[in-house]
């Protein structure tokens, strides 16, 4: 037991001792456009592991920048490092690497390779952070990678009209463990897509005016989503194929379009979305062939439609959401339904609470007959809110024809979750 | 003076004022007389512009009266059945009418005072009885001090005291050279006021001079029976 | 001008000793406060007034206008015995009927919402768009409600025709266009839906308000026609300049047969 104990104290201690000579041998080299070292390419040839490449400010024109070894590349007052549409920039091969403080731009457009400003393969604990990732096709890639931080960068692609000449801003290709916190992400075609990447963390980035999706991600077990904005994407924010998500704080507002959603799930299963708000999309949240989800506690506040289920959709759970002034709340295109609804508020509702247990005690009908009429006729839209379809609205509450009947929340709260 | 020339007048298929021309004279008190329904309130509410002619010219005083309202400054109208803006009282109707009209000559309370309708001042329209009424309504025609009376059935719904009154300031204003219209079915009050006749009939002119002229030309001993006889020498 | 200004003071005296007006504010004062009192916020509130807007006004103003055309036309009989001209007495019946009823909707709606705010600002503007479509529709069956009390002598006739217009233009044409929609669903139709609705004037002001409440929704229609109207100022101006036809129009033409009409 002792001496188990001795050889422990050993390993740590000789393992500080090699960190610290690591350290204390580590080096700066210091790139500047005036001086010995005026390239980073060069630079880095005379770098060894651990070293530190110090950019000074400046303009340099490089690109296929392989990186081997475990450095890292620090710019003082963001150099420029332009590749100028010809091919890709920083090629991380070696763990432990970091960039930081560069403005990384102009990689080119292919659709053989994945140009990016940096692209990280099957690398470990690298670390992006504070970059100016601008202009280029994708902007951050990694693929095979673990254990990475992309932290605090701005991504801003192209203004490309087109989803096929623009990249992703972050994008995930078999990775795990994956941090990516703080980033600002825009103009791109996805703003973070993830495939086949599990484990990783999405916090606090805020993703807006892409072409395709603000996130998009397939087959990315496990992940966690925490506190992101995601707006005005064309198509929103796109999830697939994909169980135990968590999904929490997040904002989805102003997605506009007809396929544009707040939120689109499409075979997510067994996931949790909480505290979330979704406000002023087309759509708030597309649920296809989606089961054992549980949305508790989001705000839909100013949507065309808060939801829309496809009635493949099955044993979703819906409690404590606040569904406010949405154009229409719940629209299913069919007769059936196997999800729950309960303890939800819902600013439509006019029932009354006589017992004041905070209940209404009239079950309250999210989905209305108009909202079945649009689905299959949709230039009839243009009748929303007329006196005739209110008549037939309360027509249908009597009669239900239409709508479905299992559909209703049955403890519709009086007042709003806070 | 009034002229008229070439006035005619449909309701639909109905012909009530037919090729109408004649000339009322100024300074005179003129009659209008007919039977119900031969276009005597036409004729008036033509003049008083609440009608359009379907053709013909009407002049005020040598003026076209289709092309301008001045002249209705110069007129004062007493209507068959008094209606008013029910929800006026009647200090505020005389406010308007003398603030929409052009009254040059001031304020002729005379009538009214001899009616003793101030104390009538302060009451909605709404209020007032069938006999006040038609006096406030007496009243107002003279009110503004018009150069030409157009008087329609002016004594009918008025007690005989007020109906005196009444024709006695008629009287008075004819002699201060004022045109006045009259319409009546009461020949004696005819005989009583107007100088000059008017007769229609079915939409003509069956006469047109002296109220004495007539009644000598025909023999009768009042125009009562003048009338009358013109009537049945006119088929009815 | 000048003229018209005391044909409107003398009218609007009629107007508000008659106090259907005055009920006709405190009604929709009450209505509003009421909805104020029951949920708290102003975002139901305002939700709540598209109702009033659309529906309230249009029954209210048509079939008081024509009651009172046909009440005051011992008025309008006055009046024309005195020097004044025909169409500037139409001017000032016109506006001494659209501009109490608008008052007292104004009046009704606003008060509420002074004494108790909005609750952000941007639903400010909402507030704004409903006022002035309020008083766009009061103006609009105004119009209306006096063209049918001069086209008619019969003051039943012309009440009966009042709310056949109302029914009309409330409930049947949106029922006659939905039903047209199915029966012709193989058919491109935005764009003759959109024409159709640009032609009442009950529709319009609901496009106004659409475009307010409800755009999240608008945008998610797939159709490039209902896209364009509504994603652009073009739908606000074009719905707009509509609803000021339909306030011209019907005045126009009313005032037309005002100055030929025999009383």
């Amino acid at each position: 037991m002792k001496s188990e104990y001795k050889i422990l104290i050993l390993a740590f201690l000789l393992a500080t001792i090699t960190l610290l000579q690591t350290s204390l041998s580590a080096r700066d080299i210091i790139v500047d456009k005036n001086g010995n070292v005026n390239s980073i390419k060069k630079g880095l040839r005379l770098c060894q592991i651990g070293d530190r490449l110090i950019v000074k400010k400046g303009y340099y024109k490089e690109r296929d920048i392989e990186i081997n070894k475990s450095v890292q590349i620090i710019g003082e007052d963001f150099p420029v490092v332009d590749a100028q549409f010809k091919s890709g920039l920083f090629h991380i091969r070696a763990d432990g690497v970091r960039i930081e403080g560069l403005v990384i731009k102009n990689s080119a457009m292919s659709f053989v390779s994945e140009y990016a400003g940096i692209k990280i393969d099957s690398a470990k604990n690298c670390i992006i952070k504070g970059n100016k990732i601008l202009y280029n096709y994708f902007g951050i890639y990694i693929a095979f990678g673990a254990d990475c931080i992309i932290d605090s960068n701005t991504i801003v692609g192209r203004t490309s009209k087109s989803e096929t000449t623009s990249g992703n801003g972050v994008h995930l290709w078999y990775s795990k463990n994956i941090t990516i916190i703080n980033n600002k992400i825009s103009k791109q075609r996805d703003g973070i897509y993830l495939e086949f990447s599990e484990n990783s963390t999405i916090e606090n980035n805020i993703s807006e005016d892409n072409l395709r999706y603000g996130l998009h991600f397939m087959f990315s077990h496990r992940c966690v989503y925490k506190r992101n904005i995601f707006r005005r994407n064309v198509g929103g924010v796109a999830v697939m194929y994909t169980k135990f998500i968590h999904m929490y704080n997040n904002k989805f507002e102003n997605n506009w379009g007809p396929a544009s959603y707040g939120l689109l799930l499409k075979d997510i299963n067994d996931s949790e979305i909480k505290f979330n708000l979704f406000h002023e999309n087309s759509t708030g949240i597309y649920l296809e062939n989606s089961m054992r989800v549980k949305l508790e506690k989001n705000n839909f506040i100013d949507n065309g439609w808060a939801l829309k289920i496809r009635s493949n959709s099955m044993d979703n759970d819906f409690t404590d959401n606040n569904f406010i002034d949405n154009t229409f709340d719940v629209s299913t295109g069919s007769k059936h339904n196997f999800n729950t609804f309960r303890k939800n508020y819902w600013s439509k509702y006019s029932g009354y609470d006589l017992n004041h247990d905070g209940y209404g005690d009239v079950p309250y009908k999210p989905v209305g007959l108009f909202s079945a009429i649009v689905e299959n006729n949709s230039p009839a839209m243009i009748l929303l809110r007329s006196l005739f379809i209110q008549i037939l609205e309360v027509a249908e509450k009597v009669v239900p024809a239409i709508t479905p009947v299992k559909l209703e929340d049955v403890q519709p709260l009086m007042r709003r979750v806070k | 003076m009034i002229r008229i020339e070439g006035l005619n007048k449909s309701f639909g298929k109905l012909h009530v004022l037919k090729n109408i021309n004649l000339e009322i004279e100024k300074g005179k008190i003129t009659a209008i007389i007919g039977p119900n329904g031969s276009g005597k309130t036409t004729l008036i509410k033509i003049i008083l512009g609440l009608m359009k002619p379907d053709s013909g010219k009407i002049f005020v005083d040598n003026k076209d009266i289709s092309k301008e309202v001045e002249y209705k400054n110069h007129i004062g109208s007493m209507p068959q059945i008094a209606r008013f803006p029910e929800n006026l009282r009647v200090v505020e109707l005389i406010n308007m009418l003398n603030d929409l009209r052009a009254g040059k000559n001031g304020v002729d309370k005379e009538l009214f005072d001899s009616y003793n309708l101030n104390n009538e001042l302060n009451k909605m329209m709404r209020t007032l009885s069938g006999g006040t009424r038609q006096r406030v309504n007496a009243a107002l025609a003279f009110m503004f001090q018009p150069d030409i009376l157009i008087l329609d059935e002016p004594t009918a719904g008025l007690d005989p005291i007020s109906s005196s009154k009444l024709k006695d300031k008629i009287l008075k204003e004819q002699k201060k050279e004022k045109t006045v219209i009259i319409t009546s079915h009461i020949m004696s009050d005819i005989e009583e006021l107007a100088e000059n006749l008017i007769f229609i009939l079915e939409g003509k002119i069956i006469y047109n001079g002296t109220v004495k002229g007539l009644i000598e030309d025909k023999g009768k001993i009042n125009l009562e029976r003048t009338i009358a006889s013109l009537m049945e020498s006119n088929g009815k | 001008m000048n003229t018209i200004l005391k044909i409107i003071k003398y009218e609007l005296r009629d107007v508000i000793r008659s106090k259907w007006i005055l009920i006709y504010f405190a009604f929709l004062f009450l209505i509003t406060e009421g909805m104020f009192q029951f949920s708290g916020s102003s975002s139901k509130v305002l939700l709540s007034m598209i109702n009033i807007v659309l529906i309230l006004i249009p029954i209210i103003t048509i079939s008081y206008g024509i009651i009172y055309m046909y009440s005051s036309r011992e008025f309008t009989e006055m009046l024309l015995a005195q020097p004044i001209k025909r169409k500037t007495l139409y001017t000032g019946l016109y506006s001494g009927l659209a501009l109490p009823l608008s008052l007292a909707y104004l009046g009704g709606v606003g008060i509420p919402f002074i004494i108790h705010g909005v609750d952000e600002s941007g639903q400010f503007t909402v507030l704004l768009i409903l006022l002035m479509s309020g008083v766009a529709l009061s103006f609009v069956f105004t119009s209306l409600a006096v063209l049918i009390s001069l086209s008619s002598d019969d003051k039943v006739k012309g009440l009966g025709i009042g709310i056949f217009v109302w029914l009309f233009m409330a409930v049947v044409y949106d029922g006659a266009l939905l039903f047209g929609s199915y029966l012709l669903s193989e058919y491109p139709l935005e764009k003759p839906m959109l024409g159709m609705t640009m032609l009442n004037p009950i529709d319009l002001a609901r496009v106004l308000l659409m475009l307010k409440f409800d755009m999240s929704a608008l945008m998610g229609y797939t159709g490039a026609v209902f896209k364009k109207f509504f994603g652009s100022p073009y739908g606000m101006l074009l719905s707009s300049g509509m609803l000021m036809l339909w306030i011209i129009v019907p005045y126009l033409i009313g005032k037309r047969i005002f100055v030929r009409k025999d009383f």
